[in-house]
């Protein structure tokens, strides 16, 4: 361990490790928002709250089922997608025709649903999920010290936001979905059932964020406002990047989540307030967004 | 020739129906103490202002505000300050609240109007977010406690506002006075630039119109009603807290909005009314308030598009 500026490399990297998972998390659910706005025209203001529900999810297989932080990673990104293409299908399916607002709107009433139900059964306060044993301990890497689990959160997002770039971007499945993004009418004329697609992006995006709340189980607790104030942050990252490219998304979200760690460790009054203060600054020098196109 | 009858025509009936429903409005609210606590009708009123504010952006210019929370909250700040510990009296604590609302509308708006749609609502929801952490590291709004125990002083060093029925006498001069001036706003030149913007906002620019300086325009307009409708509620309830700031509170004035009908004159009223009775009613049934809030977004946005005075208007067949 050596110092740095006056700080501990432990804290510098430390802060740096926290910046990286937050970023995995802003990444996923920037990614989720993006892939979504591409096919519905919605902002899934539900984002957060699905993000909550993927961790609740976690929380129940293991309380009533008794299955493990593997079997959760594989089955509450599931549950909460099909929950997710229920939802579609009862409510977002009928608004794809009215101003983008009302999707917003409906969302965000699906949002105090959700978090307000949670909160009424289970409290403000936070329940523990512990990290499971093959990921418990860490490694000393002279520098500082560095927890498995959370190395394996930024390997294991990173690699997850990599594999949507490559099925998006360079698969036929990908190229039928950007596709209808351009022009559903068209895709459909050429016999591809385009609602259903919808209906399965919306189901994925909301697996994702599922996904991220799974991983963040163990390092934050299950609690049921942990989405609310995140999804403002990721609303932020989104105008930041644009929701044009699905690698723009990526890098965003992992590059405003390291700048939030940084700030932590040299300024932290500014830490919760630094993305909004870029976000403002984007919009003066770049009102399009990083990676956004002119609209 | 025999359109611009017609548009003359309607314009006439138009008139002659919102006047008359302003009129009701007027003389219900006069006799309301009798039948309702006045601090329950003042909330009201503070609120209905606020969503008056809210609709001139969303129905008239079309742009969602996802922050409005921010100008009522800080307006409330700045208001219970300057009547506490500056010692300024109800009218220029009111009148302080307002211009934090216009300054603040003025850096947020010339940010958000970069950017259209669904983006405007996220960057104002943003922005308000930001400005909610200042006010929570901020010394002078004292954090969770909020700026307790406002005095609400002498209005014009005559008028003792500790008496009820002088502050509602006073909350509702206020209210009446500022619904007539965006009643103006709306129906001025000024106004039907904003609904050609709202219609068509390329054709518009073809036009010759500078689109942005007119939103603009109205979004500090618009925080600058809800900047007075803020102040006055901390001197209502001499308080001003961190609920006023936070974004569950941008949500309220959404769904108060789409409740009573967006885009109508009298619609944010009746939502606002309607709200703060539904919470009265639900205060016993705690946190459950925020779920109730959110069945009604899904309804309202799946069943009820048009809201309470918008349905109202297509059955009596008058615009409200």
């Amino acid at each position: 361990m050596f110092e740095l500026f006056g700080i501990s490399s432990q804290a510098l990297f430390g802060q740096l490790l926290i910046g990286l998972i937050n970023g995995s998390f802003y990444a996923l659910l920037s990614l989720g928002l993006a892939v979504i706005f591409g096919m519905l025209n919605i902002i899934n203001f539900t984002h957060g709250a699905q993000y909550m529900l993927g961790a609740f999810t976690a929380y129940f297989l293991l309380q009533y089922a008794g299955l493990g932080y593997w079997w959760a990673i594989l089955l509450a990104p599931l549950i909460v997608g099909i929950t997710g293409i229920i939802v579609e299908r009862l409510f977002l399916q009928w608004l794809y025709r009215l101003d983008h607002l009302y999707g917003l709107l409906l969302t965000f009433g699906l949002a105090l649903i959700f978090e307000g139900t949670f909160r009424n059964c289970f409290g403000s306060s936070g329940q523990p999920y512990s990290v499971p044993p093959a990921l418990q301990g860490g490694q000393n890497l002279g520098f500082m010290f560095l927890p498995n689990y959370r190395a394996w959160v930024v390997v294991f997002s990173l690699a997850v936001c990599l594999t949507t770039w490559f099925v998006i971007e360079r698969t036929k499945l990908g190229s039928y979905l950007r596709a209808a993004t351009e022009n559903p009418t068209l895709v459909r004329a050429f016999g591809i059932n385009v609602p259903r697609m919808i209906t399965l992006t919306y189901g994925f995006g909301v697996a994702l964020a599922a996904l991220a709340g799974v991983m963040a189980a163990p390092i934050y607790n299950v609690s049921p406002q942990m989405g609310a104030n995140l999804i403002i942050v990721v609303f932020a990252v989104v105008v930041i990047g644009g929701m044009g490219s699905i690698m723009g998304a990526i890098v965003t979200g992992f590059g405003l989540g390291i700048i939030e760690g940084l700030t932590k460790v040299f300024f932290p009054e500014a830490s919760n307030t630094v993305i909004f203060i870029i976000m403002a600054i984007v919009l003066l020098i770049r009102p399009a967004g990083l990676f956004g196109r002119a609209a | 020739m025999q359109r611009v009858a017609q548009a003359t025509g309607d314009h006439a009936v138009r008139a002659r129906s919102e006047a008359i429903a302003f009129v009701i409005m007027a003389c219900a609210l006069v006799i309301a103490p009798m039948f309702a606590y006045p601090v329950f009708l003042m909330k009201a009123l503070c609120f209905a202002l606020f969503a008056c504010a809210f609709n001139l952006l969303i129905g008239y210019v079309g742009l969602l505000s996802f922050g409005h929370a921010l100008f009522f909250g800080w307006a409330s700040y700045v208001g219970a300050h300057a009547a506490k510990v500056w010692g300024f009296p109800p009218e220029l604590a009111i009148l302080s609240g307002t211009a934090t609302g216009a300054g603040l509308g003025a850096i947020v708006g010339a940010l958000a109007i970069r950017r259209q749609g669904i983006y405007f609502a996220m960057i104002t929801l943003a922005l308000a977010q930001m400005m909610y952490f200042f006010a929570i590291q901020a010394p002078f709004t004292h954090g969770e406690d909020g700026i307790q125990a406002v005095p609400r002083g002498k209005l014009f060093g005559l008028i003792d506002l500790a008496n009820q029925t002088n502050m509602y006498v006073t909350v509702l001069v206020i209210f009446l006075g500022c619904f007539l001036l965006i009643y103006r706003i709306i129906n001025s030149p000024f106004g039907e630039v904003l609904k050609a913007i709202r219609e068509n906002e390329a054709r518009a620019v073809s036009l010759g119109y500078r689109t942005e300086r007119y939103k603009l325009v109205a979004f500090v307009l618009s925080a600058t009603f809800a900047g007075v409708a803020g102040a006055t509620k901390a001197l209502v309830f001499q308080l001003a807290s961190l609920t006023d700031v936070d974004w569950p509170m941008s949500g309220e004035v959404i769904l108060m909005t789409l409740v009573g009908g967006l885009g109508t004159l009298f619609g944010p009223v009746v939502g606002a009314f309607f709200m703060v009775t539904l919470e009265n009613y639900l205060t016993t049934i705690g946190q459950w308030v925020f779920v109730v809030q959110g069945v009604i977004f899904v309804v309202c946005v799946l069943l009820f598009r048009r809201g309470i005075v918008g349905e109202l208007a297509q059955i009596l067949r008058v615009k409200l």
